[in-house]
């Protein structure tokens, strides 16, 4: 399968750079998935898993907030917060769930906030 | 004329000293580096958030009203100036420079008629400015129950800003803090934030393909600003804080090598007078020996 250019960046390092076969994105629309050759597209993120197909091999990574943009170069994630599949455990898992339990709890969530934290909170279900 | 045991206290003193600001030296070089990767680290979701604002930016129509983020509210009265400094000092001018640069803009803008606040990050600059402008600090933040500076940080200030700004409480925002150029030279810098000022794309670097948004062009340049002010304040504090030991490096490096200097000539001093010690006990033995 041709493959194409995929970086993960958050604002503190960047987390993933290299060829890739397809990426899964959770837009805020709703999930869709990169291959090469994509269309110019440009969306914003809500809670949820990236998945790198590569190889064969699915890794998977928890992101919140940020964007996915889309170019004939490749494909950029900026995400706010990106945690590997393999790192979301103990605390960090823990206050991701508590983040997304506070804003629910709280009354003076936006609609757009709440439809965050619950996506984060179905994303974080299994783990 | 200090005497023996003097001078030779005062060495081992300058002695002690010179082995404190080697350390301190050594320390600020282990965390230069550091600092200076943090930065480097960051560059790749600054310049990419960056080119985003600016190809958004860019195919806005001009003089359609946009976000007030990006457009200002049109008025020009009310500054505040976001002062970033170190929480220590022992680290040469790099302080005092980047406060000298606020106040230069505190004195300048008060002469044109502005309203100026000033939000001041990190101790030292707190510490400066209260002296002169005390009533116009309106909000301190410092990091001194934090390890290093991270995003969350960052995020807390630019949320703050932002809080301001819907507020009405000012009308633009300008950020100080030491770039970080070398070892050797910081340059302390003025930049605005709000409204925020992306960089202008020209020729080929404007993307030719029209690009696709989801959800709409508006909604993801209001979720665009916020974090787009909250990279530049990162940014500001990630220079700052390479700048910082960049500069310390320097200034202890300077200082070891006065104590240096100090210990040399102090040695000198102390060999001359010892000298002149024997010399003195021998002209008296010998004046003994001839009057008996």
């Amino acid at each position: 399968m041709a493959q194409f250019h995929f970086s993960l960046v958050s604002p503190e390092r960047e987390l993933f750079s290299g060829e890739v076969d397809a990426v899964v994105v959770p837009g805020t629309e709703g999930l869709f998935e990169v291959r090469e050759n994509h269309a110019p597209l440009m969306a914003t993120l809500s809670p949820g898993m990236i998945e790198v197909h590569r190889g064969g091999e699915v890794t998977r990574t928890f992101v919140r907030g940020g964007f996915a943009d889309v170019s004939p170069a490749g494909l950029t994630v900026l995400a706010e917060k990106a945690i590997a599949e393999t790192d979301l455990q103990g605390d960090a898992l823990l206050a991701e769930r508590n983040e997304a339990d506070s804003v629910l709890s709280g009354s003076t969530a936006t609609p757009e906030a709440t439809l965050n934290a619950q996506r984060a909170q179905d994303a974080l279900a299994k783990y | 004329m200090p005497s023996l045991k003097d001078l030779k206290t005062r060495i081992g003193s300058v002695k002690s000293t010179q082995k404190i600001t080697k350390a301190m030296q050594m320390v600020a070089a282990a965390k230069l580096r550091r600092a200076e990767d943090a930065a480097k680290a960051g560059r790749p979701y600054a310049e990419r958030i960056e080119m985003v604002l600016a190809n958004l930016a860019a195919g806005m129509t001009p003089g359609a009203p946009g976000p007030k983020l990006l457009t200002g509210t049109g008025e020009d009265q009310t500054y505040l100036l976001v002062v970033a400094t170190a929480d220590r000092g022992l680290c040469g001018g790099f302080n005092s420079s980047i406060v000298r640069l606020a106040r230069e803009h505190i004195v300048r803008l008060q002469g044109e008629g502005k309203t100026v606040k000033v939000m001041t990050v990190g101790k030292k600059g707190y510490e400066q400015l209260s002296r002169l402008y005390g009533d116009l600090i309106v909000e301190r933040v410092t990091f001194e129950d934090v390890k290093t500076v991270g995003f969350d940080q960052a995020y807390d200030i630019s949320s703050k800003l932002l809080e301001m700004f819907e507020d009405g409480q000012f009308d633009k925002a300008l950020v100080f803090y030491g770039a970080f150029q070398s070892v050797i030279s910081q340059v302390p810098t003025a930049q605005q934030i709000i409204p925020a000022e992306p960089p202008k794309i020209e020729g080929e670097d404007k993307m030719a393909a029209p690009y696709e948004y989801e959800p709409g062009e508006e909604e993801i340049l209001e979720t665009l600003l916020p974090r787009y002010v909250a990279v530049q304040v990162f940014r500001a504090l990630l220079e700052n804080a390479a700048s910082e030991q960049g500069a310390r490096m320097s200034a202890m490096d300077n200082a070891t090598r006065n104590a240096g200097d100090m210990i040399d000539s102090l040695n000198l001093q102390y060999n001359r007078a010892r000298q002149a010690q024997i010399t003195t006990e021998l002209v008296e033995i010998i004046a003994g020996a001839e009057s008996v």
